[in-house]
């Protein structure tokens, strides 16, 4: 075997016997085979197929060689040099693979730790529940209006039929503001809105009106001075009775599901004639008024109490009368108004037993809903 | 309105297989609502007939009662003819009266069963019962003793009793004020069940004619008829008869005395309020007129009122008598000894009723019928009515004088085009279906051959159709509101929601999602809610809309600020244990304009843009606030190590993230603001093209107001004007434009002065930067030892990037020093 050849003369180089060749290589693939992790063959890659390996410098040498004698070296070389990088990087291989199944097994943790390092967030449900039913109404074509709380008296009163002197207006119990001869008050219904409509826009008109309103109702478990209604209005040529229905079914199928119940009965309100109050078969007890916890059907239904049905809200053709005050020719159009409790729809989609839940503000109540409705 | 179902069939022949089930729904179809259906006498089962008393021995009791052993006679009822051994507890009675007698084996309302039993050292086989405790009113002054023909031991007492006799409870509307009677009821019954009707207000009467009482009407606008009949020779001692005083008891009216019953009676069944004096206690004429103001009536209910110019009264030669049509007055009021009574039938302008109840806070039935309208035609029938029954039950003579002065008015007409029903509730309904409906329910229809027009005139009892679509309702419930289609209207394209609506979705969802509580709280508040935020006397927060009946005088105004109702709700959380919270809220607040009146405009057109303008601006300012709350921990402490506790810079991040989510970059300078602590108070600021707008502030509470709101000390807060936020969206957002050259850091450590503001540097740091520099960054503050007091340490990091190329050594340190310089320039920053 030649050492290092420091002056580089080719004449003084013998070249490599075949033996001499053999052995290295042997010797690096059993070295190979021996290291045992990856910094051992790093160091076997070194020591073998490196620049100063005895195959490396014996690759060097090759050059100084005679032509034939170049030929065959290089041959023989090459083929060492192969079979030792192959089995390097089939090692390598290996050892990546043993390494990293190490690493994984030493790195395990205990994935049933708990992680609730940030308590959650969650809108209120009478607001998921307020975009919820906008969002069926804004699928159909409708647009949403909305109008302030506090609102003017003849907004919420004169222009919708209700003058000074008509009894229906101690139908809503209204808070009034000082001095009272400023004539403002808390909106008790959303209808305003649809006054603000007419006034503001041109038929046809198609919204629909979530909102906060208030009365003088003491707070209790079914009653509270603020709660929410959802307005609808529509305002077109050759609307009736019919478009009212057709509305509110559709909303009801998608807030309970297909196949609901509904029934109009005659009502009253001095802005909609004909007038209607909307009933929803109750969907707990299918109308029969019964509960459906306790096992002989003998208990009264909790979600309708007993009486079948759900009063859902009012509705009605809009009263002429309105249309006048509010600027829309009532020879030319007729609409359809409805209007109920966003608050009470919650109270018995989710069987809600106290109103009061809405507004105490427990983080458990509202996170209970997720983050839609 | 109560009405007993005996009563209803008095005047409508019910079909038999119509079951009282039945026919409550089908007058809820019609209109009048079911509200609750009283079957008394279904909770009471098994023996309950007629005892007599023979031996009544009290027994005193060492509990102190006396218990009274009675032997009664309920003939074979009990199967035996033997005395029944009962011991009652009840002292009003004597042996020799009859009372009733429920047996064992009878249930008594509550499911109270009846079986023998051993009490006070008697076997006890049966109850002797009270009317409360057979479910016939709260009269429980002793057990019921029956007058002596009511019958014979042993007879079943429930006829007697009336017991089984239903009663529907309806909710009547404002529109549908005839069905305040059983006359009206009647009607609806007949229309729904197809049986005959008798009116009972059809009934022959005597002419009116001069000998009656002299009436005088001043006010014919007031009071259009008054109808005045007398009688005389009425024995005070006569009692009601129970048919009578149940009916009046199942109205829900209390029974009073022969005389007011009867005038109550009749009321209910008429659906005419109508009034009785003591005619001995008249003297002189009666006069109709309105009030001189400040003259004082005292009425049935012992007030003394002071009335009104605009209130109706009654008089005579003494001064008012009455109130009229809403109550009566104490001088002629009907008492104990009363022969002789004046009834009073009288018509009242129901808007004069309406303001005169509301002045005074009075509501009566006679009021409630009043102020929605009767039928101005029946008052002869009415005052014939109760004469009738005055002769009847109370022995009366009718005197021969029938006074009636002034006449009902015309009914108006209504003209209608023969298709409008089907044109508005989108049903087939035929020009003779509606015409034969409107005739149901009492209007006379002429119809002019060839004309699509009808011309209707309403029954007198129907003073609320005074429109064509007024009878679109009245044929629409007759075909039945049931059997209107259901079709979704043609909607035009609409434009979904709007820009602001959208981004008030995006502020919940970006709170929500950063671990805020949505909470929503009544908008009432008083005083001490400001005084407990310390928000100073001269503050406009301090400016707020009172209300004029608030539930509470606690809470009479409408908060200008969202943090009384929000920190109360973080109190009430933290007191339920929940103490790592965090809340908001986004709602209106109200800032009132002093002195500005919004009109009551005309209701006949539409209102001028001057009217509508000049309304609105009445209207107080409402920006919608957004207001957040954090107490205790926003990162937990854990396995993991260590939690992080909220401070004032959460509540910061949190106003910064909701302005970010809208696009929108905030600045943030010191500020001192109630209630946040002095000095942990952020100003939050847009920068607009006008200047800086100020949208609100962000901080950690004083510790006064955490002390005086109950909640935790440190609590953090903010309150924003959302409004004005959301004014400063971006909608459109541009899309950026970024180098993909290497980014070049440096950092810098700057010493400063304590209260040079971190945000002041790191704004001046990029300006001296100039363009080259990407982002400054803030990534420690350093106080201590090392440098010296009253000073401290700001580390930045600085990024550069290039456009075009990839930046040099030299082209960034020359950047930083630049900043570096003009920080010393400006802050007298030394570099570390």
């Amino acid at each position: 075997m030649s050492g290092p050849n420091s002056s580089y003369d080719p004449v003084q180089v013998t070249p490599l016997g075949e033996e001499q060749v053999w052995a290295m290589r042997d010797q690096a693939l059993a070295a190979v085979e021996a290291a045992a992790d990856l910094d051992a063959l790093k160091q076997v890659r070194t020591d073998h197929a490196g620049d100063r390996s005895p195959l490396g410098l014996a690759n060097r040498e090759i050059g100084a060689l005679p032509p034939q004698a170049k030929k065959d070296a290089g041959m023989r070389i090459g083929q060492a040099r192969g079979a030792v990088n192959q089995a390097l990087a089939a090692r390598q291989a290996v050892l990546e693979v043993e390494a990293e199944e190490l690493m994984l097994v030493t790195e395990t943790v205990d994935v049933t730790l708990p992680w609730d390092r940030s308590p959650r967030g969650a809108r209120h449900p009478i607001t998921m529940m307020s975009e919820r039913i906008a969002d069926i109404f804004v699928a159909m074509g409708w647009e949403v209006a909305e109008g302030p709380l506090v609102e003017a008296e003849w907004l919420n009163f004169d222009a919708l039929n209700l003058g000074a002197d008509h009894p229906a207006r101690t139908m809503q119990d209204t808070f009034w503001t000082e001095p009272a001869e400023n004539n403002v008050v808390l909106r008790t219904h959303t209808s305003p809105v649809q006054a603000r409509t007419m006034l503001t826009r041109t038929p046809p008109i198609y919204v629909v009106c979530p909102g906060r309103v208030f009365r003088t109702d003491e707070y209790d478990a079914t009653h509270s001075p603020m709660f929410h209604q959802v307005e609808g209005l529509v305002i077109d040529e050759g609307i009736t009775m019919a478009h009212l229905k057709g509305s509110l079914d559709h909303m009801l199928a998608a807030l309970f599901g297909e196949g609901v119940v509904t029934r109009f009965r005659p009502s009253y309100f001095p802005f909609t004639e004909p007038s209607a109050e909307m009933d929803l078969i109750c969907f707990v007890c299918r109308g029969t008024g019964h509960s459906v916890l306790e096992g002989n059907g003998e208990g009264t239904c909790r979600t309708c109490r007993g009486e079948g049905w759900i009063e859902l809200g009012g509705c009605g053709v809009v009263n002429p009368r309105v249309l006048t005050a509010c600027g829309v020719d009532p020879d030319r159009y007729t609409g359809f108004a409805f209007g109920f409790g966003i608050d009470r729809t919650l109270m018995f989609r989710h069987g809600v037993e106290d109103l009061r839940s809405f507004f105490e503000g427990d983080v458990r109540f509202s996170r209970a809903f997720g983050t839609e409705i | 309105m109560k009405a007993a179902l005996s009563w209803i069939r008095d005047f409508v022949d019910l079909p038999a297989d119509v079951t009282v089930d039945d026919l409550a729904a089908r007058l809820t179809t019609l209109g009048l609502k079911l509200e609750a259906l009283e079957k008394p006498g279904a909770d009471v089962t098994g023996p309950l007939v007629i005892g007599r008393v023979l031996t009544q021995v009290p027994e005193p009791q060492k509990n102190g009662k006396t218990i009274n052993w009675c032997t009664v006679d309920v003939g074979a009822a009990n199967g035996t003819g033997e005395p029944q051994g009962i011991v009652c507890g009840a002292h009003n009675f004597a042996p020799g009266d009859l009372v009733v007698v429920v047996l064992p084996g009878g249930v008594l309302p509550g499911g109270f069963e009846i079986s023998e039993r051993k009490t006070y050292g008697h076997l006890s086989a049966g109850m002797i019962c009270s009317a409360r405790e057979l479910g016939l009113g709260d009269d429980h002054d002793g057990i019921i003793v029956l007058p002596p023909d009511a019958g014979a031991p042993g007879d079943s007492v429930r006829d007697y009793l009336l017991l089984d006799d239903d009663v529907i409870e309806f909710e009547i509307n404002p529109d549908r004020a005839y069905a305040l009677s059983l006359r009206g009821v009647a009607r609806e019954a007949a229309l729904a069940t197809g049986g005959a009707y008798t009116d009972p207000a059809l009934r022959q009467t005597p002419a009116p004619n001069a000998d009656g009482y002299p009436v005088v009407i001043d006010d014919l606008d007031g009071c259009p008829v008054f109808v005045a009949r007398t009688v005389s020779g009425f024995d005070p001692a006569a009692t009601t008869p129970r048919w009578m005083a149940r009916r009046i008891q199942h109205a829900g009216m209390r029974p009073i005395s022969l005389a007011v019953d009867i005038t109550n009676y009749v009321m209910l069944e008429l659906g005419h309020p109508i009034h009785g004096y003591d005619a001995d206690k008249l003297t002189g004429p009666i006069r109709v007129r309105r009030a001189t103001a400040g003259e004082k009536l005292t009425t049935l209910d012992g007030a003394e009122r002071t009335l009104a110019a605009e209130d109706l009264v009654v008089t005579d030669d003494s001064g008012p008598i009455g109130l009229g049509g809403v109550m009566g007055g104490e001088t002629t009021e009907i008492s104990a000894t009363t022969t002789s009574i004046l009834v009073e039938v009288a018509s009242w302008n129901p808007v004069a009723m309406f303001r005169t109840g509301k002045r005074h806070k009075l509501t009566s039935e006679a009021g409630k019928r009043n102020e929605r309208g009767v039928d101005p035609t029946i008052g002869e029938a009415a005052a014939d009515r109760v004469v009738e029954l005055l002769v009847e039950l109370g022995g009366a003579t009718a005197d021969a004088g029938v006074t009636k002065v002034g006449t009902a008015p015309e009914q108006p007409t209504v003209t209608i085009s023969a298709d409008l029903p089907a044109r508005i509730t989108g049903m087939e309904i035929s020009a003779e279906t509606t015409v034969a409906h409107l005739e149901a329910v009492g209007c006379r229809v002429d119809r002019a051959s060839g004309s699509s027009e009808l011309t209707v005139v309403p029954p007198p009892w129907r003073p609320d159709i005074t429109d064509p679509f007024d009878l679109v309702e009245e044929v629409a419930r007759i075909v039945g509101y049931d059997t209107v289609p259901s079709v979704l209207p043609p909607a035009p394209a609409g434009r979904g929601l709007t820009s602001e609506q959208l981004l008030r979705r995006r502020v919940g969802r970006t709170l929500a999602g950063a671990g805020y509580v949505e909470v929503l709280t009544f908008p009432f508040v008083g005083e001490q809610a400001f005084d407990a935020l310390s928000i100073p006397e001269d503050d406009v927060r301090r400016t707020a809309l009172r209300l004029a009946n608030p539930l509470s005088n606690e809470a009479p105004l409408m908060t200008t600020t969202l943090l009384p109702g929000v920190l109360e709700a973080l109190a009430r959380n933290v007191g339920r244990g929940t103490t790592d919270v965090a809340l908001f809220e986004a709602a209106p607040v109200t800032f009132p304009h002093v002195g500005a009146v919004a009109p009551i405009l005309a209701v006949d057109r539409r209102p001028t843009e001057a009217e509508w303008a000049e309304l609105n601006a009445a209207l107080p300012d409402q920006p919608l606030h957004l207001v957040l709350a954090l107490a205790g921990e926003v990162e937990l402490s854990g396995w993991w190590g260590e939690g992080r506790k909220a401070a004032w810079s959460d509540a910061v991040e949190g106003v910064r993230r909701v302005a970010l989510a809208l696009g929108v970059e905030v600045v943030v300078r010191a500020a001192s603001q109630a209630p946040w602590h002095p000095g942990r108070c952020a100003e939050i600021l847009v920068e607009t093209a006008d200047g800086p707008v100020s949208l609100g502030h962000a901080g950690e509470l004083h510790p006064r107001v955490c002390a005086a709101t109950g909640v935790p000390v440190r609590t953090a807060a903010a309150e924003v004007n959302l409004s004005a936020l959301i004014a400063q969206a971006v909608l459109i957002v541009p899309a950026p434009d970024f180098s993909t050259f290497p980014v070049a850091k440096e950092d810098v450590a700057l010493v400063v002065a304590a209260d040079v503001p971190a945000a002041a540097v790191a704004r001046t740091l990029r300006e001296g930067a100039g363009p080259l520099c990407e982002s400054v960054r803030l990534f420690d503050v350093y106080t201590g030892a090392q440098i010296g007091d009253g000073q401290r340490s700001l580390a930045f990091a600085l990024r550069f990037r290039a456009p075009d190329r990839t930046l040099t050594e030299a082209d960034t340190g020359a950047a930083r020093d630049a900043a570096v310089a003009l920080a010393a320039v400006r802050h007298g920053a030394v570099q570390r």
